[in-house]
């Protein structure tokens, strides 16, 4: 079985990024740069298949020349081998899923894992975006029943069952949890509750160094690599105003049923 | 080509309020594109939903197939929602960004060659479709523009207020549904049952975190005080990751936003991407022995005090 799995850097949700002062860029200069965390359930499910079922681990990602640290971190926690799709645009979900769409066509994988989102733009968008324009079957949100204190988690059981071409993904929704079968190819997004992702650890990082990473030129793609959703401009949210600290219960009750009336 | 399509959301066949909030968004849209706003319902055995629709609308669509009985799927969703928006010349496809909203509506995108914004906050103007939405957990506000013909968006339900019905009562059409060839099966869902209100209807929120200490005071502190105030429960991401609550409890970036007119931070730090989930509360009261807490900059009332004398002296005097 084939599994390609993305991974995107972004940067490190624990830092504010900073917004240009005509509010027409947002600047992340010195910030740290990390694997999408989603990103990393999906690579830590997809080696779980892999090893539960056997076969090749693909890790892909699109960026600039710097996205190679993040898949050498997919390749040191047990990828077999990378992709890294280099354009220096800052592209949209859509035109990332049209570039994934050719990377597909060329490797054929049986099961396509990507995170739900990622952490920098929070679109929630590429896994199916990707599985509308190849027609496949998806499940997106995956997590699974068990619960990340489970046994089986403890056991590093993957939480998408693959069997007779089928993989059955329990899937977080409004009110519940909701089981889908596709039919492989599949295309499955991941939520938080799936699994926790592996460390790396030292021998993984030095076998990783020797792993390929094949480099392929976004522009080279034939694909119109210009953004359907155009950012125009950023602001900071609008702050609540500074609140006050009460002192007690009956402060507290008294400001809330005399001053802001809710209760 | 200028109407607007609302798809509707269905719970045990009727209309979720969440639709609601995303026609108020699609009026809005219809005011700025000339058009008028047609609604699509999906399901089997639609009609009663499908006539409260119509007096929402100019117009209203079924799509009715047996398969549609078990659940929602997004490849045959999708399918639909894109032949539907064809039929009712759309410009403008919109759809709460629910996580049904989530799933379906940037695969219609792929579908209709439309760019998809995602869970929009508002326009930005009174004239264009430009809109704005968060980014980076909420610590930006992008305003964004869709640039292809046909424009989907999903629409944060808190940012909206659920629109009234109209005099007129619009038509109703039943669509012919091609599914083709489907390779998803709906194989069940499994409830969390909870007498409460729901978290994203609840008038009071109250959501626990890591200061709680153990699973148990879930039962033994929050709940006797959200008995009393009618409320729905809530809780951090550490806390649904450590396995202490369901995971649909969730308030964040990455789990449920809310918007109830009083939220009750209890034993909660307030990292970033739980404060991204809450925000937009009304009142925002923090409780927390740490006076260094972030979420006191973002609450009205801060108790800096033990959650543990706190929680029942105010359940037993509230």
């Amino acid at each position: 079985m084939k599994i390609l799995v993305t991974v995107k850097r972004v940067t490190d949700y624990e830092q504010r990024v900073k917004i240009a002062a005509d509010g027409t860029a947002l600047i992340t200069e010195g910030m740290n740069f990390l694997a999408n965390p989603f990103d990393e359930i999906a690579i830590e499910e997809a080696l779980r298949l892999a090893k539960a079922h056997g076969g090749e681990v693909v890790v892909v990602s699109v960026g600039n020349k710097d996205a190679t640290h993040q898949i050498r971190q997919g390749l040191a926690m047990g990828g077999n081998r990378g992709i890294l799709v280099t354009t220096d645009a800052n592209l949209d979900p859509d035109a990332v899923a049209r570039v994934l769409v050719k990377v597909v066509e060329e490797e054929k994988p049986d099961v396509i894992l990507m995170g739900k989102q990622a952490t920098d733009n929070d679109a929630n968008q590429c896994g199916q975006l990707l599985a509308g324009y190849l027609g496949w079957p998806q499940a997106t949100f995956a997590s699974k029943l068990a619960g990340l204190e489970s046994p089986e988690e403890k056991a590093q059981k993957p939480g998408v069952i693959i069997a007779d071409g089928k993989a059955e993904v329990v899937r977080e929704v409004d009110g519940g949890l909701e089981t889908l079968e596709l039919t492989l190819p599949a295309l499955i997004t991941t939520d938080l509750r799936l699994n926790h992702p592996r460390y790396t650890s030292l021998p993984g990082i030095m076998k990783a160094k020797k792993k390929e990473i094949k480099e392929i030129a976004a522009d080279s793609l034939g694909v119109d690599l210009a953004p359907k959703v155009r950012e125009i401009s950023y602001a900071e949210p609008k702050a609540r105003s500074a609140g006050m600290t009460v002192e007690s219960v009956d402060e507290l009750l008294e400001k809330l049923r005399n001053e802001a009336k809710v209760l | 080509m200028t109407n607007v399509l609302v798809v509707t959301e269905l719970q045990d066949g009727a209309v979720k309020k969440a639709t609601l909030t995303s026609l108020t968004f699609a009026r809005e849209a219809a005011k700025r594109t000339g058009g008028n706003v047609q609604a699509l319902v999906i399901g089997s055995g639609v009609s009663a939903a499908a006539e409260e629709m119509s007096k929402y609308v100019a117009a209203v669509h079924t799509a009715e197939h047996e398969s549609f009985a078990a659940g929602p799927v997004a490849e045959a969703y999708a399918k639909v929602i894109a032949q539907a928006a064809t039929a009712a010349g759309a410009a403008v496809v919109c759809m709460a960004a629910t996580f049904h909203g989530k799933d379906v509506l940037p695969r219609v995108g792929a579908l209709l060659n439309a760019g998809v914004a995602s869970d929009v906050l508002g326009f930005v103007d009174d004239s264009s479709l430009t809109v704005t939405r968060e980014m980076l957990a909420g610590n930006v506000i992008a305003t964004v523009e869709v640039a292809t013909d046909i424009k989907c968006f999903t629409t944060r339900p808190t940012e909206f207020e659920a629109a009234q019905a109209l005099d007129a009562v619009g038509a109703v059409n039943a669509l012919t549904v091609e599914l083709g060839e489907l390779r998803t099966r709906y194989v069940k869902f499994d409830a969390v049952v909870s007498e409460r209100p729901a978290l994203s209807d609840a008038r009071v929120v109250i959501s626990g975190g890591r200061g709680l200490k153990e699973a148990e005071n879930f039962p033994n502190l929050v709940e006797p005080m959200a008995d009393k105030l009618n409320a729905a429960i809530g809780a951090s991401r550490a806390v649904v990751d450590a396995g202490w609550v369901p995971n649909d409890m969730q308030v964040g970036q990455t789990g449920k936003v809310v918007a109830p007119e009083l939220y009750f931070a209890v034993g909660i730090s307030g990292a970033i991407q739980h404060v991204a989930g809450m925000k937009s509360s009304k009142v925002i009261v923090a409780i927390n022995k740490d006076p260094e807490a972030p979420i006191f900059q973002v609450a009205d009332y801060g108790l800096v005090q033990d959650l543990f004398k706190v929680m029942p002296e105010l359940t037993e005097k509230i």
